[in-house]
């Protein structure tokens, strides 16, 4: 399907492949999809307990590092939809983390002491509440000026967070409690609770065993300050559903309006798509997942959130994430959120120049492959056509 | 020519009526008191030379530009402000001049488009995949596929729209708008850039649509195609309306022809 | 909220404000110009406007030394003169190099906005992060030795060994007005002139405006929009290295973060005042300047920054053209 081209780069055969693999799924039949799809999922639910050579970050907790690329990669989904998928230019979501965040903590732990998963769906709401509402008036605004806005209100929301004092000024809050667990609760030092335990395995270069150290056993299903991995499987789990309900609404009339005022806004009202409507629907929905993210990031491993935690930089590294991984394609956002979070992980040593290194890439990104590394079907398809025509042009030309 | 069967057993009924509109922009008057009805199940052609306000008379037609004075009423309704796609709710759909399709979404989602601006379902609906939304989806599938079929675009629908031939892009267009199920269906310009054979075609596409029920407002350049397939014509000049009638009468107008300079043969140029 | 607070000294915080108002102004040209010819928010100016600061530190530790002393005005005058021409000179390339290297090869491309906003914000964060990595990237080729007072304190606040001694001159209300105020208020306007002229008269500035409008019809007409993009940064970078150098005149130093508080800002202003409107950016960063301090009156200064953003928001949603409306494209600037 692509052209033979001589300089054919690597990523394109990536590409290709990774084409190759999802035709020959898109080929099976509804029930071997659905059985793929889990084992897939499985492997990664597995993840942290096979700690397999080379992607295992060992000296830094592999679980932690999951945790965080797992919750990256929600955030980059959630952004996707407003960015990749609206087409609406985003600079402030991390004003919708905080927001989830803080609305955890104010009614997990500052003010009231509800258990995390009833706080949970009403810091979701909130959030979106939010996202309308910040909507409302500045989805008419043109587009550039649209990436402004919302860059103030990510600071907006900082700063407030920052100031006021019902909200745990810039001590921040803690003490926000962990999910509720399954099973007994831990008391320690003697009984680590949860319903069973689960080893890990170690690796002697190539080789597996089962690793027998108590303290390197997860327990199901426990959320301590030790044990980063049912964070990681909440996480995970959150990951999996939204997946699942973006691919249902972007196999629809939805997904068709995102895409039509996407490509022309005015043409899209002409034939009858309520772009406004469904512009701020994507924003809502983007400010929902940003919400729920936050949530499970204020009841993670430290149970303490603060200002400083939501910089300016975070909204920029979702947008790259987002932009990275190939905008308006899940799978990207997904690759784009793991890879934003996971290479500084990985490459500790070089953790000082990280963010050169990122702000290079980004520059190099943008002028050589701005469509992302996995860019969306619609890109890929239109550079195929493209690809198509200068073959034919070629063509001609030694006619 | 034009004393076809009108599909619609009913006395000629008013569609849209254009009352009396004038419309000013700053100092410039566009138009100026033009007043003229379409009928139910007609072709209309509303032509002139360059300048004469067609464009803009569209524009008031279909709800883009609001009226400084007089009414526009579809179906006895007057056109208020209101947003572009309820308009489209109400019955009217066109194409562009300069074709504007969704290139990047293959030709069956550009007509689905169309169909989805009749759909009942939302997000909700979507995300729990419920009877509803299900039998919309097929229902909308199948209607586009009978739109492809009606225009006559063979391409395959997983085709990108970018990639269809000139003539394929037009007729996806019309397929789009039919989509949107219309009482009135606005062509701008469908021919622009087509060679004789493809005109033909596009006068038989354009009979065959309004012989499926739909009325027709056209906007061309080209003469012969006005004149042939057309069941009236209103000409406009620098803003007013100087005739309306049948294509003969229209043909032997005194008035029209001074304001073509008697170019009505060929009229290819102009676009 | 103390509105007293305000009310009884409202000319006091006023000037105030007005003060670093003409610092935002000088930097807003910067954002306005490019998006005015662009159409591109050059998100890498507020590390335009940094680099500058850095180097009229180093000016001084050049010409003086490491030596913390305390000048005034007057006998620091002609150090700051070379290092006013120097950090105009560093803004200047600064922004070249940012026209030659993130933007030139996406606008031959013509690649969406989208893109060229991804590199411009990844071209902020290498700069910066250059600068706060500058000890290592100079131990790379082994002058971290030589140039340690250059280099010294990466991350940190970077001082001027020169602490410039304000001088009073008179009061309004509580506050005293000193040589410095005067002086950036001045080389301000001065500059906002010059620019003025610069726009209004010349041949480079028609073929600003000319771009501006219209691009085709300006390279129809003969205009190269190349070398009128390039003029375009390297103006803005000239108006920023003269903020650079007021802001060390009135903080002192410096890091590398500084651009970014006062780059959103400046561009708050640039928009406040209409997009592509040079008077405009006058006006406007002379505003924000006055409103936040009036903010942080009422508010609290800890609120300062709230202030500025909400107001960013607030135009952005009831008046999005800006107060003189955009328009670098008009004839008048």
């Amino acid at each position: 399907m692509n052209a033979k081209n001589p300089s054919a780069q690597p990523l394109r055969r990536l590409g290709d492949w990774w084409e190759g693999v999802v035709l020959g799924y898109s080929k099976r039949s509804r029930p071997a999809k659905i059985g793929i799809g889990a084992l897939f999922a499985l492997f990664f639910y597995a993840l942290p307990l096979l700690r397999p050579p080379i992607i295992t970050t060992n000296d830094i907790d592999f679980g932690g590092v999951l945790f965080s690329s797992a919750a990256f990669a929600l955030v980059a989904l959630g952004l996707n939809i407003v960015i990749g998928y609206a087409g609406l230019l985003d600079l402030g979501y991390v004003g919708f983390y905080a927001t989830g965040a803080y609305t955890t903590g104010v009614l997990t732990s500052q003010h009231w002491h509800w258990p995390f998963f009833l706080a949970l769906p009403v810091a979701i709401a909130v959030t979106m509440v939010t996202g309308v509402i910040l909507g409302a008036p500045t989805l008419r605004v043109r587009g550039d000026y649209l990436a402004i806005v919302t860059l103030g209100f990510g600071e907006i929301i900082r700063l407030v967070v920052t100031n006021v004092g019902w909200l745990g000024a810039s001590a921040g809050i803690k003490d926000i409690p962990h999910p509720n667990n399954i099973g007994p609760a831990p008391e320690p030092p003697f009984h680590p609770g949860g319903l069973f335990a689960i080893p890990r395995l170690q690796w002697d270069g190539f080789i597996p065993s089962i690793d027998h150290t108590p303290v390197h056993q997860t327990h199901f299903l426990v959320f301590g300050a030790l044990d980063a991995i049912p964070y990681y499987w909440l996480v995970l789990t959150a990951l999996v559903a939204v997946f699942l309900g973006d691919r249902l609404i972007k196999a629809s009339r939805v997904g068709r309006a995102w895409e039509a005022t996407r490509e022309d806004e005015d043409a899209a009202e002409l034939m009858g798509v309520p772009t406004f409507r469904y512009k701020l629907l994507a924003f809502a929905l983007g400010a929902a997942i940003g919400g729920l993210s936050g949530s499970l990031y204020a009841s993670s491993q430290g149970g303490y959130i603060n200002p400083q935690s939501f910089p300016l930089l975070l909204s920029m590294l979702f947008v790259a994430a987002v932009i990275v991984g190939g905008s308006g394609n899940r799978w990207g956002a997904i690759a784009g959120g793991v890879l934003v979070a996971y290479l500084p992980e990985r490459f500790r040593g070089f953790s000082d120049y990280r963010l050169l290194a990122f702000g290079i890439a980004l520059m190099v990104l943008a002028i050589w492959r701005p469509q992302g590394l996995f860019p969306s079907t619609r890109a890929r398809r239109a550079k195929a056509a493209e690809a198509e025509i200068d073959e034919l042009e070629e063509g001609a030309a030694h006619v | 020519m034009s004393e076809q069967t009108k599909t619609i057993a009913a006395p000629a009924d008013k569609l849209l009526e254009v009352d009396d509109v004038t419309i000013k922009f700053g100092g410039l008057t566009a138009l100026d008191s033009v007043t003229f009805d379409i009928k139910r199940g007609e072709i209309l052609g509303l032509i002139g030379p360059n300048g004469a306000g067609k464009t803009t008379c569209f524009n008031v037609m279909t709800g883009v530009y609001q009226a400084t004075s007089g009414q526009v009423r579809l179906d006895g309704k007057p056109l208020a402000k209101m947003k572009r796609h309820e308009i489209t709710r109400l019955g009217m759909a066109r194409t562009f001049q300069n074709i504007r399709l969704f290139k990047s979404m293959t030709v069956l989602e550009n007509v689905m488009v169309g169909a989805d601006a009749n759909s009942k379902v939302g997000f909700l609906n979507a995300l729990f995949r419920t009877p509803l939304h299900r039998r919309t989806e097929s229902a909308a599938k199948a209607r586009a596929r009978e739109l492809l079929d009606l225009v006559g675009i063979k391409a395959d629908d997983s085709e990108l729209a970018a990639n269809l031939s000139y003539g394929d892009q037009r007729r996806l267009e019309i397929a789009r708008a039919m989509a949107t199920e219309p009482k009135l269906l606005c062509l701008d310009e469908p021919a622009a850039g087509f060679n004789p054979a493809e005109k033909q075609r596009l006068m038989e596409l354009i009979r065959k649509v309004r012989d499926a029920g739909y009325t027709v407002l056209l906007i061309e350049h080209d003469m012969r195609l006005v004149m042939g397939v057309t069941d009236r014509i209103v000409v406009l000049e620098f803003g007013r309306k100087i005739a309306e009638g049948t294509p003969a009468e229209i043909r032997d107008n005194p008035a029209v022809i001074a304001a073509y300079l008697g170019v009505e043969e060929d009229d290819d140029a102009a676009s | 909220m103390h509105f007293d607070v305000l009310f009884h000294d409202f000319a006091a915080y006023t000037a105030g404000g007005l003060v670093y108002g003409a610092i935002y102004a000088l930097i807003a040209l910067g954002y306005t110009m490019v998006y005015g010819v662009l159409q591109l928010i050059n998100f890498a100016h507020s590390e335009v406007f940094m680099y500058g600061t850095f180097a009229v530190a180093w000016v001084f530790v050049a010409l003086h030394g490491t030596d913390q002393v305390s000048w005034s005005l007057g006998k620091a005058a002609p150090m700051l003169l070379v290092a006013v021409i120097v950090a105009m000179l560093v803004s200047a390339g600064i922004a070249l190099l940012l026209e030659r290297v993130a933007y030139r090869p996406l606008m031959k491309k013509g690649a969406p906005k989208l893109i060229a906003l991804i590199s411009a914000i990844g071209a902020s964060f290498a700069l910066s992060e250059a600068m706060g990595l500058r000890d290592r990237i100079t131990g790379w080729f082994g002058l971290d030795g030589k140039l340690s007072n250059y280099v010294g304190g990466a991350r940190n606040v970077y001082s001027n060994p020169v602490t410039i001694k304000p001088h009073n001159l008179f009061s309004i209300g509580s506050y005293n007005v000193t040589d410095i105020d005067v002086v950036i208020i001045v080389a301000a306007l001065l500059m906002m002139l010059a620019l003025d002229i610069f726009v209004g008269k010349t041949k480079f500035g028609r073929g600003i405006r000319a771009v501006a409008q219209d691009p085709e019809s300006a390279s129809l007409m003969g205009v190269n929009s190349t070398r009128v993009i390039q003029v375009t940064f390297l103006v803005g970078g000239l108006m920023a290295g003269v903020a650079a150098t007021l802001y060390m005149l009135k903080i002192g130093s410096t890091r590398q973060q500084a651009g970014f508080i006062f780059g959103v800002k400046a561009f708050t202003a640039a928009v406040m005042g209409g997009i592509g409107n040079l008077r405009g950016a006058l006006i406007g960063g002379l505003i924000l300047g006055v409103v936040e301090n009036w903010g942080s009156a009422v508010f609290g200064s800890e609120w300062k920054d709230v202030v500025s953003f909400v107001l960013l928001v607030l135009i952005l949603l009831v008046r999005p053209s800006g107060i003189l409306g955009e328009a670098l494209g008009k004839a008048r600037a």
